[in-house]
């Protein structure tokens, strides 16, 4: 365990010893290829006078939002087109239709709807989301295995019970790895919204650094949002660990 | 009261098979009629145990199935003390062929299915204990299936089934996929269970030898499309023994010899 940890650093140790000989030996100036240590001045004043909190928690705000918003119309939705076959052939070419337009591309559009500010921000976010976990979950819903539901007729399931006891701990396993995944993309949308629609978040911190030519703060910038990205795919991977979810590991 | 008629019965579906399934029926198209059970008519008395035997692909399963409610017959009715089974009922609970355990329930969650009517939760505990015990899972209660072994989790189903007191057992291929030995065990166990408790159960088997030690009746089945081509009481006392009977020896010959296998030992 300790020397996995160990194994880990090293990757970060080689790329600052790299990023250190670069800086020194490229020739840029300290403005164009800042050094390591410039970088970490420049952390050290956003961190004091509060602008990497504020940004920080301004993007955190909406993909939190973007996100929950996700969950709670995609699940669903992914159950009830796993389970109607009916819904799920009207339905599916439409998705299948929307998904690949990237979410950067409703920017005008969600501007133009939702003003200036989190709200057209947080619907990008959704839209990132929504269409992997629908996707997931009606795949999900239609890999249970038949014998399931005979079980659950065989022992008088209502609708209810159908749906809470079996559906949704059949397909915990595959939604927590949707989860995960598309955190990750709602996480590289909201940098990318940030840029454009708002005034406040990791995003603009970086695209107003870059105004005023400091490229030791839009590093910074850069760094946080990876080291947020590894904790919430870290947070992923433990939700994949709680009990309900982990009889998915072995089983099936 | 869990006397079952079946009337007539028949099944057909229509083929959607691309590549013909098997080398007996070379003109099968996809699109064509398929009669897989042809005009059954059979009745096991209460607390009979009945195996069904037949050669594989026979329809053997659907018969079950039907009788289970899970699917309709296309022709002809089946009766469960006098009512016409119009869909699955948990008065008759299958046991299948794989595991049919919900895998993100314990052993006991599992066991406590049938036992959700139970509102007063001591009484429903103390009957999940009861039935876990009969099958000797004491400890496992806390498992999932998946940490159980095949054989385990074979007997927690079959604890899951007696749990609900159903009036009939309806088991397809129960030893299928475990090893000789627990195979041997587990058919020990069904046998000594249906002395004991006398409910009426089906077994679907491929196994000839298993029918014949577990059966007080047999039904042989013929290749597709499936008519009953022998019944057979077996009033050999148990525990049964083809070295020691050779009655049953004999008949085995005959069985083997009816599905095809002239030379078995």
């Amino acid at each position: 365990m300790k020397l996995a940890r160990l194994h880990t650093s090293v990757s970060f140790m080689v790329l600052i010893v790299l990023w250190e000989i670069l800086a020194r030996f490229s020739g840029w100036s300290r403005y164009v290829f800042p050094d390591p240590l410039t970088v970490v001045a420049g952390m050290a004043e956003l961190i004091k006078n509060g602008t990497l909190l504020k940004h920080t928690i301004a993007s955190l705000y909406r993909v939190t939002w973007g996100f929950y918003l996700a969950i709670v119309f995609g699940i669903p939705l992914g159950i009830l087109l796993g389970r109607v076959t009916v819904l799920h052939r009207m339905a599916n070419p439409l998705i299948q239709f929307l998904r690949p337009i990237s979410p950067l591309a409703w920017i005008p559009l969600s501007m133009l709807w939702f003003g200036i500010g989190d709200r057209p921000a947080i619907f990008l976010i959704f839209l990132s989301s929504f269409f992997p976990l629908t996707v997931s979950t009606t795949i999900a819903v239609r890999n249970i295995n038949p014998t399931y539901f005979q079980v659950a007729a065989n022992f008088n399931f209502s609708k209810f019970e159908t749906i809470f006891r079996l559906i949704v701990p059949a397909i915990v396993p595959e939604v927590v790895t949707a989860l995960r995944i598309s955190v990750t993309i709602a996480w590289l949308v909201v940098v990318a919204a940030e840029m454009i629609a708002v005034q406040s978040g990791l995003g603009y911190l970086i695209l107003d650094s870059r105004n005023a030519l400091r490229m030791d703060y839009v590093m910074d910038g850069m760094i946080i949002i990876g080291i947020i990205g590894l904790l919430l795919d870290t947070l992923m991977k433990r939700l994949a660990k709680i009990e309900s979810a982990r009889w998915g590991a072995q089983a099936r | 009261m869990a006397e079952i008629r079946l009337e007539n019965l028949s099944k057909e579906y229509v083929n959607r098979r691309q590549r013909r399934r098997s080398r007996q029926e070379p003109n099968q198209r996809p699109g064509d009629r398929v009669l897989v059970l042809d005009r059954i008519d059979l009745e096991f008395k209460e607390g009979e145990m009945v195996c069904i035997l037949g050669p594989s692909g026979c329809g053997k399963s659907t018969l079950l199935r039907i009788i289970a409610g899970f699917d309709r017959p296309t022709g002809g009715r089946v009766f469960i003390g006098g009512k016409e089974v119009a869909g699955p009922r948990s008065d008759s609970i299958f046991v299948f062929q794989y595991s049919g355990l919900l895998p993100w329930m314990t052993v006991a969650e599992n066991v406590g299915l049938g036992l959700r009517h139970l509102k007063d939760s001591a009484r429903k505990e103390d009957k999940i204990r009861e039935y876990i015990e009969m099958v000797e899972l004491e400890g496992f209660e806390s498992y999932y299936p998946h940490q159980l072994s095949g054989g385990m989790q074979r007997r927690a189903e079959l604890a899951r089934a007696l749990a609900v007191n159903p009036s009939l057992l309806i088991m397809d291929e129960p030893f299928s996929g475990l090893d000789f030995l627990t195979h041997m065990k587990m058919r020990e166990e069904v046998v000594n269970m249906h002395e004991f408790l006398r409910k009426t159960t089906l077994v679907v088997t491929h196994d000839i030898d298993d029918a014949l030690i577990m059966g007080d009746r047999i039904v042989v089945l013929s290749g597709r499309p499936a008519t009953v081509k022998l019944q057979q009481t077996l009033d050999f006392p148990r525990p049964r023994d083809f070295e020691r009977s050779p009655e049953l020896s004999r008949l085995r010959s005959e069985i083997f010899l009816m599905l095809g296998v002239p030379y078995a030992v």
